[in-house]
């Protein structure tokens, strides 16, 4: 349900500031967006003055410099940082993507927002509860379905079918896309959102899947895939380059043709 | 629940989406001025001057021209919708530049609308 502001209770009130160590002359600001579970209290916008000449280029670099030496309470998810585990994904001056490959230059404005990733439960500071996303990626059954018998060895495709997964495969299920939909927003209860939907299509064009027709019928459902609207936050934030609201405009060409 | 419209950036494609939303309710609230314009045109000559007469005051015209932005706007913006069914204009480029097309085309129609309607009178 369309619901503009935040609960009552998920408000942010109030937050410390953390200055820059005397004699820093690099300094930039981050406000970022803490809740501990375990103290009642709302949310809360702490402001870090950060030297930057004692870390790294990316925004990462400035969070695992403030959980080293300014305040080890922050809490975020971080593992590869190379962008390809998705563990990092969070807003970052107002738009999703992995704080591992975003450089903290490339951010507008003098003061630079790190929050979690939008409108989703959170665990803690920065991590958000990703259940309801697995479940609905789970819910698109994301391996084969073959009828006929199991090949001696792998099942085989033309490069021209394997090509058709290029823009597809390379997802790795950060949640960039799907928490920056408004329509997930407002509807992540019965809407798949973007990445689970893209990931629909990757296995209903796949050459070797042999259920294309039961996962479009499951796919055929006012809330499920039409509460798309073309809004097109997914691809602008996909920090893979990928285009899920293309993926989804393929599903409903494909609902449409084999009616036609 | 963490922020969400609080701290957005928006692109130019979240707004054009929500804005072909807000033209749309307008255009279905606007069905109602063509309605009463059929209603006053049957009630008779004095029900048609009165309705003339609040169409044509400032308030009237403020919102009529509003309503040619929607009418504009939405059509624009309808026909974008109908390019992407087909599955055409989906990359992040192209959905950019045709919604600023699709501004374009909405001030320049409403503009020139209005420039003929001032023309031959009818303001």
């Amino acid at each position: 349900m369309v619901q503009l502001t935040l609960p009552k209770n998920s408000v942010p009130k109030g937050g410390r500031h953390f200055p820059a160590p005397a004699g820093a002359t690099n300094v930039k600001t981050f406000k970022i967006y803490r809740y501990d579970p375990d103290s009642g209290q709302n949310p809360s916008w702490d402001t870090y003055d950060v030297d930057l000449s004692q870390c790294g280029p990316m925004v990462l670099d400035v969070l695992i410099h403030i959980k080293n030496n300014v305040d080890p309470t922050l809490t975020f998810r971080r593992s590869c940082r190379e962008g390809i585990c998705g563990s990092c994904a969070m807003n970052i001056a107002g738009r999703n993507t992995l704080a591992c490959i975003h450089g903290h230059e490339e951010c507008p404005g003098d003061k630079i927002s790190i929050s979690p990733l939008p409108h989703m439960p959170v665990v803690k500071d920065l991590i958000p509860d990703l259940t309801l996303f697995y479940a609905q990626y789970a819910s698109i059954e994301p391996w084969l379905h073959t009828e006929t018998p199991e090949p001696q060895k792998e099942w085989r495709q033309t490069p021209e079918d394997r090509e058709k997964l290029d823009g597809l495969y390379e997802c790795i299920l950060c949640a960039c896309c799907s928490t920056s939909c408004p329509s997930y927003w407002w509807n992540q209860e019965k809407y798949l959102g973007p990445a689970a939907l893209l990931h629909a299509y990757r296995w209903i064009i796949d050459s070797r899947d042999e259920a294309t027709g039961e996962r479009l019928d499951e796919l055929e459902d006012p809330f499920k895939l039409y509460r798309c609207h073309t809004i097109m936050n997914c691809a602008q934030v996909c920090p893979k380059g990928l285009n899920p609201a293309k993926a989804i405009a393929e599903v409903k060409k494909m609902l449409v043709d084999r009616v036609v | 629940m963490s922020p969400h419209l609080q701290v957005w950036r928006w692109h130019v494609t979240m707004l054009t989406s929500i804005l072909h939303r807000v033209t749309g309710v307008g255009l279905y609230l606007g069905g109602l001025i063509a309605a009463a314009w059929a209603v006053s045109l049957a009630a008779g000559p004095e029900a048609y001057e009165t309705f003339k007469a609040v169409l044509g005051s400032p308030l009237g015209k403020f919102v009529m021209f509003g309503m040619t932005l929607s009418v504009f706007y939405h059509l624009g913006n309808g026909i974008r919708h109908l390019v992407w069914d087909f599955g055409y204009g989906l990359d992040i480029k192209s959905a950019n530049s045709s919604a600023w097309a699709v501004f374009g085309f909405t001030v320049a129609a409403t503009l020139a609308t209005w420039a003929i309607a001032f023309q031959i009178g009818a303001l």
